[in-house]
């Protein structure tokens, strides 16, 4: 039924979005660019797909440049997207933008707190976040003031209002405060694309809620690993796991109570992916050879097993979750152009092939 | 050298002349003294720069890791971390401790650094993803910074270490080649001029010594001129003069009366 109207409101985005995704560059592009020896070598395999943003760089430049110029191919699209887009497709690629809302209004709680020059922060705000509320927020002089100004003034207010109270923007780390959002934007993305009366039982239902539940699982995880050795207790760690997801609720308890990788190896053992994943990584079997050289990060995998995913989105039609394959694939391209740029500015050759290609 | 030129202004006396000994005694001393300071500081000197060397070569290796780490960061969080780490950190984790050193008498300041352990300011940035990889490159970047301590104390040590044996050199020098020869100028000038004034003296005295012989000659010679004449005189007068020859036989000399 859902092919039916689709096409209606949504085909013309839906077709523009396959178009960019045939534009992402595919394992000989990136072959490619691994052969390249120096930056300008790179910013001539880069034309076809980036040309019209590197053409007038001038010519001694970074990576950082090549990073930004590529950030800002992938708005610009995604805003021509969002201009097209109309009823639940606009509220879906909304919900896209929260969590880079969430980054940004994380930076400026950070700066406004320690009294930095507004214009500064601004600036480093990714563009996909910003929003027109988001320079109030620093005018803000104190936490009362900020915490009202958030709530009245950015499309975050839901996450804020049922987490955080205005005393937790002052005690608690910036970072707990940005994974509490994160978990609340998780779950009410989750909630939007699977009860929302234009969605429910559509492929897209469907798709989101797998994606969603592995960013919510990976989320879960990382904090868990990264928690390791820090201050933070796993009372306050529970509360950052996203209840949405194959490890919710069993294994989110388990990871709660987890002490060490191996317990952490433990409680994802019960769905078996996640398992081969930490196999793969070697973590959880001794201490401290996920991080070795040669073998993949745990990270690297979950960056992977995310692509694949976006890519399997591809396969299904007359659905939202493209939109967001879409980004996500564009924004590991990025930083896979990145990675190269880097490993080439710097010389280091024996890492360059660490980029995840999916095509 | 022209002897009056290179020396010091002293009166050419005795005095001075023990003064001057000593002088180049000391002189003498302090050369050999210094010299010895400035081989060990030289001494010291190459091995730091050897050092250096080392310490440059193994930062360029530490450097180049730690910001492939930082790259390695920038992968897995996707974004800007700088900024929420530098508004993170209060205190700082990496310390420097300053200690003197002390080489042949020179103060050397030397950099030790230490790691406060317990403090973790951003130990939760990157939480959601890359926290590990922010953990790690935070090490490798302690480790690039220790070289860099490393390197700043070896430096420090080479500037101060250069300006010194610099100057000590420059005092060998002014010593060997000038004050030595200058005090040993001066010697010799004292000494010539205290022959000088013994020739003189000699000759003065010589001179004398002539003058008085010459009168004492004359006076002499004036005496036996004068007895000479009174011999005459008394042989004229009737008596020999072979008067005390023969006390006895002038019986006949008149008797004394009192």
């Amino acid at each position: 039924m859902e092919g039916l109207f689709f096409n209606v409101h949504s085909g013309y985005v839906e077709g523009i979005v396959r178009g960019y995704r045939n534009s992402l560059l595919t394992s000989s592009n990136y072959s490619n660019l691994t052969q390249c020896e120096t930056l300008d070598d790179l910013k001539l395999q880069l034309t076809p797909s980036y040309g019209e943003q590197l053409a007038n760089v001038a010519s001694p430049f970074t990576t950082s440049t090549i990073a930004s110029k590529a950030t800002d191919k992938l708005v610009q699209d995604f805003r021509y997207l969002r201009a097209q887009a109309t009823g639940a497709l606009a509220k879906f690629m909304d919900f896209l933008t929260y969590s880079y809302m969430i980054d940004n209004v994380a930076l400026l709680i950070t700066g406004t707190l320690h009294e930095r020059d507004t214009k500064d922060l601004l600036e480093r705000c990714h563009p996909l976040g910003v929003f027109e509320g988001l320079p109030a927020l620093c005018v803000a002089s104190n936490i009362e003031e900020l915490y009202s100004i958030v709530l009245v003034e950015t499309p975050l207010a839901p996450f804020f209002k049922n987490n955080l109270r205005s005393a937790d923007l002052d005690e608690l780390n910036i970072e707990i405060v940005r994974n509490t959002l994160y978990k609340s934007y998780l779950e009410a993305f989750h909630d939007f694309c699977t009860t929302d009366p234009t969605l429910k039982g559509t492929p897209t239902a469907e798709l989101m809620s797998e994606i969603l539940g592995f960013e919510a699982d990976r989320r879960a995880i990382n904090i868990t690993l990264n928690s390791f050795g820090t201050d933070l207790s796993k009372a306050d760690r529970k509360r950052l796991y996203p209840e949405i997801g194959k490890l919710h609720p069993e294994g989110s308890l388990m990871l709660s109570r987890a002490d060490d990788p191996e317990a952490v190896r433990l409680a994802v053992e019960i769905v078996g992916e996640y398992r081969s994943f930490f196999d793969q990584s070697g973590l959880g079997q001794g201490p401290g050879s996920a991080l070795g050289g040669t073998q993949k990060s745990l990270e690297d995998i979950f960056y992977q097993k995310e692509m694949e995913l976006a890519k399997d989105t591809f396969t299904h039609h007359f659905t939202f979750a493209v939109v967001y394959a879409w980004l996500k694939l564009q924004e590991q391209e990025i930083r896979n152009i990145t990675w190269i740029a880097e490993c080439i500015a710097q010389n280091q050759k024996d890492r360059i092939g660490n980029y995840i290609s999916v095509f | 050298m022209s002897g009056t030129a290179n020396r010091e202004a002293v009166f050419p006396t005795r005095q001075s002349l023990g003064l001057m000994k000593a002088k180049l005694k000391g002189a003498e001393t302090g050369h050999s003294l210094l010299k010895r300071k400035s081989e060990a500081l030289t001494k010291r000197f190459r091995e730091i720069t050897r050092r250096i060397d080392e310490a440059k070569r193994k930062m360029g290796r530490v450097m180049q890791i730690a910001a492939f780490s930082l790259a390695e960061v920038t992968y897995a969080t996707g974004g800007q971390i700088g900024y929420q780490v530098q508004e993170s950190v209060r205190a700082a984790r990496f310390r420097v401790r300053s200690r003197q050193e002390n080489v042949s008498g020179v103060q050397l300041p030397a950099f030790e650094s230490y790691i406060t352990e317990e403090n973790n300011d951003f130990g939760l940035t990157g939480l959601g993803r890359g926290g590990q990889q922010v953990q790690k490159c935070r090490d490798v970047y302690g480790k690039a910074v220790e070289t860099l301590v490393e390197l700043a104390s070896l430096q420090t040590a080479f500037v101060i270490l250069d300006e010194v044996i610099k100057i000590v050199n420059r005092r060998v020098n002014a010593i060997e080649h000038v004050i030595i020869p200058r005090t040993e100028n001066t010697i010799k000038y004292i000494n010539s001029e205290l022959d000088e004034l013994d020739r003189e003296e000699f000759y003065r005295l010589k001179k004398v010594k002539n003058n008085k012989k010459k009168a004492l000659d004359e006076a002499e010679a004036e005496m036996k001129a004068r007895q000479a004449l009174e011999g005459d005189k008394m042989m004229l007068s009737g008596k020999g003069g072979d008067e005390p020859s023969d006390l006895l036989a002038g019986e006949d000399e008149k008797d004394v009366i009192f």
